[in-house]
């Protein structure tokens, strides 16, 4: 009865109970909704950069990370494909990598790229550029003079499909080595930046113009559980030389990223709680409206003998009911949207620039974590009753004679 | 036995800088089953006796006993279990829960009791059939007469069985025939379960029913007189 009591006094003010409950169902949506934009924003983050070549683990030559020139590069891969070969789980890809500073020109500009030297099958199953041609074809390992060039460098060449290109770089021996290529395909990728930097060559183009003979830069892997990451890393690093060979996992390889997303973890409960602050004055509000409205009420109830441990309860579960329903219906109304959005997500092109200098994607996919789901409902549940006590302490603390004789 | 006993009971209430003597000595001893009035003029200290009868106040000096309990060194708490026990209240603006029908107003005390659900609900309806509420158990107090609700409040008072009943100017919103039906039915509870039944009242009619009458004025008892028959 003491629920249905409490279930009854907040519908007696229908229309305070409805502007606080829109204020709990605000809250909570707004919780889940922009908790799953800013996990979209991270995930993706997270997303764009194993996906721009570097994977879920890398391995490199020992000091290639603190100098990456050629003469850093990974001599025999045959012991590295042999170990991956023993430790990678069965459904793991990787694939090898050269990957060095060059000067890419043309007739008109000339430029500062990376040079990606892949293995076109193998490439195409670990990163984005697989499926990221938009104009001519992908790479195929016959392509010893074709490359792949993103969207924004040809615009910034004034050039086409079928033109040439010129890499110049620097070989093993320290000589200037250059090679034209033509144009076989034009990329676009989630970042502008992306497209300007990198160059694709085959794997054996790469090596002949370096003179690398079988050399490689890099392998990167990419796991089906990203999760693993750690504990493949371990397990590759005690199957390798550890004075021949690096082995890193993203978290590693992309320390802003991580950085990043420990900030959104911080950004998003922040946010949580300066929802919750607001939310917590209209719960505060409305329960003390309601407290002083009935100040004769629990006279009454005190002298019929309810201990004050009771009254606060019965204040409590009033607020107990506002807070359920609200929170009910703001995460209905928080996964619908998410579910809304899910197919096509936020497209933010208009802002492309500035969501680049921020590092974001042009589309922001809602990633709903149940974690934050849980953080915010905890949140609005466990802070709503501590913030619903002052009322309730103070419904309590009414002596019976004054509260009757209260008009 | 005596199931009342106050013992020079003073109480002043302070209003800015001006003290008002509302009882002033009273010393009083009522047994189990009385059918007392405390009558007088506004402002004589009847509500003031009722309240600290009742543990709702505390008196300034005195002793005030009530069913053996001394009510001068009981905590809150106590108190709050002695009212939930051992006293019904009834006032005069009726005060019900209006948001709970009139079953559910009087089994909301034996809900404080611990009573299981079925037997309050037997005894609820048990005590408002008695009060002539029958098929009026569903109804919420703003869909019952006064007369009705201060009905259902007398049931509400007496359904756990308290020792005594305080009942403050219990007819003082109601005409006199419906008045003159409550006062029947408190008398017919009095005399089937001897609860003792205290009132505050300045209604002649009340008076003419209670069987032992004390007046105060200024804070005293200027008169206790018990009716013959």
């Amino acid at each position: 009865m003491f629920f249905q009591l409490g279930w009854r006094n907040i519908w007696r003010n229908r229309r305070r109970t409805l502007v606080i409950l829109t204020a709990v169902v605000i809250g909570v949506w707004s919780m889940i909704f922009l908790g799953a934009l800013m996990r979209g924003i991270a995930d993706q983050f997270v997303r764009n950069g194993i996906a721009t070549l570097t994977g879920h683990i890398q391995v490199h030559h020992q000091g290639y990370r603190s100098d990456p020139a050629v003469q850093n590069s990974i001599e025999h891969p045959a012991t590295v494909k042999a170990a991956l070969t023993a430790v990678l789980p069965p459904d793991a890809r990787w694939a090898p990598r050269v990957r060095v500073s060059a000067v890419a020109s043309n007739a008109r500009h000339s430029t500062g790229v990376t040079m990606v030297g892949i293995d076109p099958p193998r490439e195409a199953a670990i990163s984005f550029i697989g499926g990221a041609i938009t104009e001519g074809r992908y790479l195929r390992d016959e392509d010893v003079y074709g490359i792949l060039v993103g969207k924004a460098l040809l615009k910034k060449f004034e050039t086409h499909v079928g033109y040439k290109l010129v890499l110049m770089s620097q070989d093993t021996e320290g000589e200037i080595a250059s090679r034209a290529f033509r144009i076989v395909g034009v990329y676009r990728a989630e970042m502008e930046t992306t497209e300007r930097q990198f160059v694709f060559v085959t794997m054996s183009a790469a090596q002949q113009m370096l003179k690398l003979h079988t050399g490689i830069s890099e392998v990167a892997i990419l796991l089906a559980v990203p999760g693993e990451a750690r504990q493949v890393a371990d397990t590759l690093r005690a199957e390798l030389p550890a004075d021949e060979y690096e082995v890193n996992t993203w978290q590693e390889l992309l320390p802003m990223v991580t950085a990043i997303m420990k900030i959104y973890d911080w950004f998003i409960y922040l946010w949580f709680l300066v929802v919750f602050i607001a939310m917590g004055f209209g719960i505060v509000n409305t329960t003390l409206m309601a407290v002083f409205e009935r100040i004769k009420e629990f006279g009454l109830l005190k002298a019929l003998g309810m201990k004050p441990s009771w009254i606060v309860r019965g204040v409590l579960i009033e607020s107990f009911c506002l807070l359920i329903l609200g929170m009910a219906i703001g995460n209905v109304a928080g996964f619908v949207s998410v579910l809304a959005l899910s197919g096509t997500g936020i497209d933010l092109s208009a802002l492309a620039a500035g969501m680049e200098y921020w590092g974001m994607s042009r589309v922001i996919y809602p990633h709903i974590l149940g974690t934050d789901v849980m953080m915010a409902n905890l949140v609005v549940f466990i802070l709503g009753l501590v913030v619903s006590l002052y009322p309730a302490v103070k419904a309590a603390r009414f002596t019976p004679v004054e509260a009757l004789a209260h008009t | 036995m005596a199931i009342v006993k106050c013992t020079n009971v003073k109480k002043t209430y302070r209003q800015n800088t001006v003290a008002v003597k509302a009882l002033n000595g009273v010393s009083l001893s009522i047994k189990k089953g009385e059918f007392t009035a405390i009558a007088g003029p506004s402002g004589s200290g009847k509500t003031t006796l009722l309240n600290i009868i009742g543990g709702l106040d505390s008196a300034d000096s005195g002793r005030v006993v009530v069913d053996g309990n001394v009510l001068n060194t009981m905590r809150q708490s106590q108190l709050a279990q002695l009212r939930l026990y051992d006293v019904g209240f009834v006032f005069q603006a009726y005060n019900l829960i209006p948001v709970l029908s009139a079953q559910e107003n009087v089994e909301f005390v034996m809900l404080l009791q611990g009573v299981p659900p079925a037997e309050r609900r037997e005894r609820a309806r048990a005590i408002l059939d008695e009060v002539d509420l029958r098929g009026m158990y569903n109804r919420r107090p703003a869909e019952l007469s006064g007369g009705q609700q201060q009905r259902v409040a007398v049931a509400r008072s007496i359904v756990s069985d308290p020792s005594i009943v305080l009942a403050d100017e219990p007819t003082a919103n109601l005409d006199s025939k419906t008045g003159a039906s409550l006062l029947e039915i408190m008398e017919a509870m009095n005399k089937k379960k001897q609860v003792t039944f205290i009132f505050s009242t300045h209604d002649k009619m009340v008076m003419d029913y209670a069987r032992r009458l004390i007046y105060l004025r200024d804070g005293r008892i200027v008169e206790d007189k018990v009716r013959k028959g």
